[in-house]
């Protein structure tokens, strides 16, 4: 097993739960230390339950994981929620002036802070946060300067008095809990190391950023919203023009619309305003204008549950938009992945000069990583593919009327011209068209022309699917099992396997980035060989299961299935593969047992 | 002349011509819209490779096809939207932007209130026949009350849009009604439109032939008055234009009802464009800037 460390931070929102987790974060990261952070909270601004687990360790942290070992409640709701959370080695941190702490099991430490007396709190109306911070830290065996110095980059903008008042109550709670309070057994290392912390929104608009991305919009939806945020903070050092748009209708066109000119566009929303979208990305595919399309997922149907998370939006980007055309599918695996993704997507959208979508979802999107920051490479290989630019060489036939728009070629790639470009006019149209772009409606609606042209582009699908690499295996081919999952599960999923390794079952993973083009048959020839294979996805209906059925014929041993708006943790997946190993069922539904 | 970044040094009316011949029903407004543009273009001289025409859907707005420019066909109702995203990345190029009143008023009426207050520097001419001509003669956002159509055989029962006084509240900076077959005068109106700096709206009655038997040339002919004729009328002046605009029936003005120049236009109020248009940058971002934005999350 791992060494890691878990922390639950809860209270209502509005009462400052995010502000010790971005100290611990930032701490943590200092010190070496990976880490996962993850917010379970609900669609209001001030009130409510919010979560935010904070899990750091010397080793990969990739999920939130299955112990907490630090609880602080905020509030009696948060303590009454989750106290019964700690076992043995556990600690509950909290303010012994208003809140009761009920009963916990045994080896579980209760660290009641006798907060007015350690602070004015008619001064400081979050000192209980402050001291919680200062006792938490040093019960874990870090020095104080560390959290000085991050309280002083915190309250910096604020002014030397109140970074003062904050260190000194900071203070009283490290020194009270020195005295009171038993440290834990095991204290967080110190590694030479120093990492990026950020949300996957973050990781998505810096990768749009490296990939070169000049156009960026967007209307405002969870949990997508980051993305817009980053991108309008940015916007003005990395050059990028970013607009927040009357809706996602016109979120796609005016995308499509900078992408015509020659430029790299974006844009990200949600399931619904993704629905809004669909028509917009069949003109893409018709015009062969490419453009880049961000869905980070959440609870539907419908407006569903605004901030949870769901991998249940496979089949609306499978069929968004109507006809067949060419289109690339990738879901991200986890928040490194999700700013190394972008730049790639782009290249294929512009070399196929069709519609690049990002699956993401809310646990990637609004949840934090620990980033070796070399892997957030501002660098990556851009390819514009056969683009005709002012700057670019005139083509062999550019003088009026000759240049060919959507010419027929082998590869159903055709050089496009961006306007402004001397002897390349031509007009672009969603009806079907011929070579030179005019209608074909126009003249007559000519069976041979549209084949042909219907043709040209569905050529680019085998184009794209040499381009993108197949998936491969993780773990001993010879497992007892085999896990199958998609996108955000990966961690997970891997820790999973870890685990029941250590069980003695052998455990192996197989993950899918790339969803279109899936390469079904690459997927066949891995799992011929698996002894009992089970697909693990955040849906009710098994999406991803029905899709690999669809394209490969393949049916799994078993399912596990998560649809309550909260991701996996990694016992769920371990008890399900027993319980299916033992043939108790072939789908498990892991009952999730924190309530937030 | 800010939507002008070049002219051409000469340009006849055939270099205008696109590769197929409109397919309009014979009589159709659009006609006289098609050579409005044309001859308008040619007199400001803009080299042909500089305009983009860009159309939603509907028989007016084959009119891309019909013109030797860069030219989109797009999605119904989303010729503002695609027209917005094309210019914000290419501010050199002059955008045209056209299409009917169902496409810009009925399904389209959400691009077309937000690019107006946004001062979107375009052109956007509306061919309104006051009718759903493609589709076979259904009622549009125009249609009177009281008009027969195919979707209201009993007589339309709904308050008609008033596109003049709609375009004057959200803050367009360039506000006119032509009428097809006052060519002079039209070509006159798409000149000034396309020279404005910000977002020029030109309505312009383009009688249905084929489906509208109640706004018919000979109903048009009696009823519209120029405002240049009136040697009163202030185009600079925004209330006296939203009374204008509210005139219909034995009277009804065309020519510029509304023009401001004071306004900057969207792509002139974003600073990431001072150093020029978007699709002339350098893609990507400079080192320093990128370790900023890493150093930013540690």
């Amino acid at each position: 097993m791992k060494q890691t460390f878990a922390i639950g931070i809860g209270g209502a929102a509005g009462q400052g739960v995010a502000t010790p987790g971005d100290i611990f974060a930032k701490i943590f990261s200092r010190r070496g230390l990976n880490l996962n952070a993850y917010n379970a909270y609900q669609s209001i601004i001030r009130g409510g339950h919010t979560l935010l687990t904070i899990r750091t360790g010397p080793e990969k942290v990739t999920n939130m994981g299955d112990r907490m070992d630090l609880l602080i409640p905020l509030n009696q709701d948060t303590m009454d929620r989750h106290l019964q959370l700690l076992t043995a080695d556990a600690a509950c941190i909290y303010n012994a002036d208003t809140i009761e702490p009920g009963t916990a099991a045994s080896g579980v430490q209760l660290c009641p802070l006798p907060v007015s007396e350690l602070a004015d709190i008619t001064r400081n109306k979050v000192a209980q946060n402050t001291l919680a911070l200062g006792a938490g830290l040093h019960m874990m065996g870090i020095g104080f300067p560390a959290l000085e110095e991050a309280l002083r980059e915190q309250f910096k903008k604020k002014g030397e008095a109140v970074v003062a008042e904050n260190v000194g109550v900071a203070r009283a709670g490290y020194d009270y809990a020195a005295a009171h309070f038993q440290a834990f057994a095991n204290p967080l290392p110190k590694r030479e190391k120093r990492y990026a912390v950020l949300s996957g929104n973050t990781a998505m608009a810096m990768g749009g950023a490296a990939a070169g991305v000049k156009f960026y919009c967007a209307y405002p939806m969870s949990p997508s919203t980051g993305v817009l945020h980053w991108m309008a903070a940015h916007a003005r050092k990395a050059g990028i023009m970013v607009r927040q748009v009357e809706d996602e209708i016109g979120v796609i066109n005016m995308a499509i619309g900078a992408a015509h000119a020659g430029v790299r566009a974006m844009c990200a929303t949600s399931g619904g305003g993704f629905a809004l979208m669909s028509e917009g990305l069949g003109m893409s595919a018709m015009i062969e204008t490419p453009v880049v399309v961000i869905n980070c997922q959440r609870a539907g149907p419908s407006t569903g549950v605004p901030t949870k998370t769901e991998q249940g939006d496979l089949w609306q980007m499978l069929g968004a938009a109507f006809g067949d055309y060419p289109r690339v599918i990738a879901a991200p695996l986890d928040i490194g992945d999700c700013f190394k993704l972008i730049p790639e997507i782009f290249n294929i959208a512009d070399r196929f000069q069709c519609p690049g979508l990002v699956l993401c979802d809310l646990l990637l999107s609004e949840g934090r990583l620990s980033v070796d920051p070399k892997d957030l490479d501002f660098s990556p290989p851009v390819d514009r593919g056969e683009l005709i630019t002012a700057n670019g060489a005139p083509s062999e036939e550019s003088t009026n009327g000759g240049y060919k728009r959507y010419k027929i070629t082998d590869s159903g790639i055709s050089p496009r011209a961006v306007p402004g470009v001397p002897g390349h006019i031509h007009t672009v149209a969603t009806d079907e068209h011929m070579e030179d772009g005019v209608l074909i409606s126009d003249e007559f609606t000519n069976p041979i022309k549209r084949r042909a042209m219907m043709e040209k582009r569905m050529r680019k699908v085998a184009g794209i699917e040499a381009a993108v690499p197949p998936p491969t295996l993780l773990g001993p081919r010879d497992a007892d099992v085999t896990l199958i999952g998609w996108g955000s599960t990966r961690g997970v999923i891997e820790e999973a396997c870890e685990i029941l390794n250590d069980e003695g079952i052998s455990a192996n993973q197989l993950q899918i980035r790339w969803l279109v083009p899936l390469h079904g048959e690459a997927i066949l020839e891995i799992l011929k060989d698996s002894r009992h294979t089970i697909i693990v996805e955040n849906n009710y209906s098994g999406q991803f299961a029905r899709y690999l059925r669809s394209e490969t014929s393949f049916v799994p041993n078993g399912h596990i299935r998560k649809y309550d708006g909260e991701p996996f943790m990694p016992h769920h997946i371990v008890e399900a593969v027993k319980e299916q190993l033992a043939g108790q069922t072939k789908l498990s539904v892991p009952m999730h047992e924190i309530t937030v | 002349m800010a939507t002008v970044a070049q002219r051409a040094s000469q340009l006849t009316l055939a270099d205008m011509k696109g590769k197929v011949d409109p397919d309009w029903c014979p009589g159709c407004g659009d006609f006289g819209v098609l050579a409005a543009v044309q001859k308008a273009l040619v007199e400001l001289r803009i080299p042909n490779h500089n305009v983009v025409t860009i159309s939603g859907i509907g028989c007016s707005s084959n009119f891309p096809g019909y013109m030797n420019t860069y030219g989109m066909h797009t999605l119904h109702g989303r010729a503002l939207a695609v027209a917005t995203g094309l210019k914000l990345a290419n501010h050199e190029l002059t955008v045209l932007v056209t299409g009917g009143d169902g496409d810009g008023f009925g399904i389209g009426g959400n691009h077309f209130v937000h690019s107006m207050r946004r001062n979107v520097d375009l052109l956007y001419i509306v061919m309104d026949n006051q009718i759903y001509g493609l589709t076979t003669g259904q009622t549009s956002p125009t249609s009177r009350i009281g008009m027969k159509t195919k979707s209201m055989p009993f007589g339309n029962i709904e308050a008609p849009v008033n596109p003049i006084s709609l375009a004057l509240a959200a803050g367009a900076t360039f506000i006119a009604r032509g009428y097809s077959a006052e060519q002079k005068h039209l070509t006159e109106l798409i000149k000034q439109g396309i020279e404005h700096p910000g977002f020029s709206f030109l309505d312009v009655f383009s009688p249905c032939v084929t489906y509208n038997h109640d706004n018919t040339y000979q109903w048009f002919r009696p009823r519209v008055k120029k405002l240049e004729d009136d040697s009163a009328y202030d185009p600079a002046d925004w209330t006296a234009a939203m009374e204008k605009s509210l005139l219909w029936g034995e009277e009804i003005p065309i020519g510029k009802f509304f023009e401001r120049t004071d306004v900057p236009t969207l792509h002139g109020a974003e600073p990431v464009l001072n150093e020029g248009p978007l699709v002339h940058l350098e893609p990507g971002v400079p080192p320093d800037v990128a370790r900023s934005f890493i150093e930013e999350l540690m």
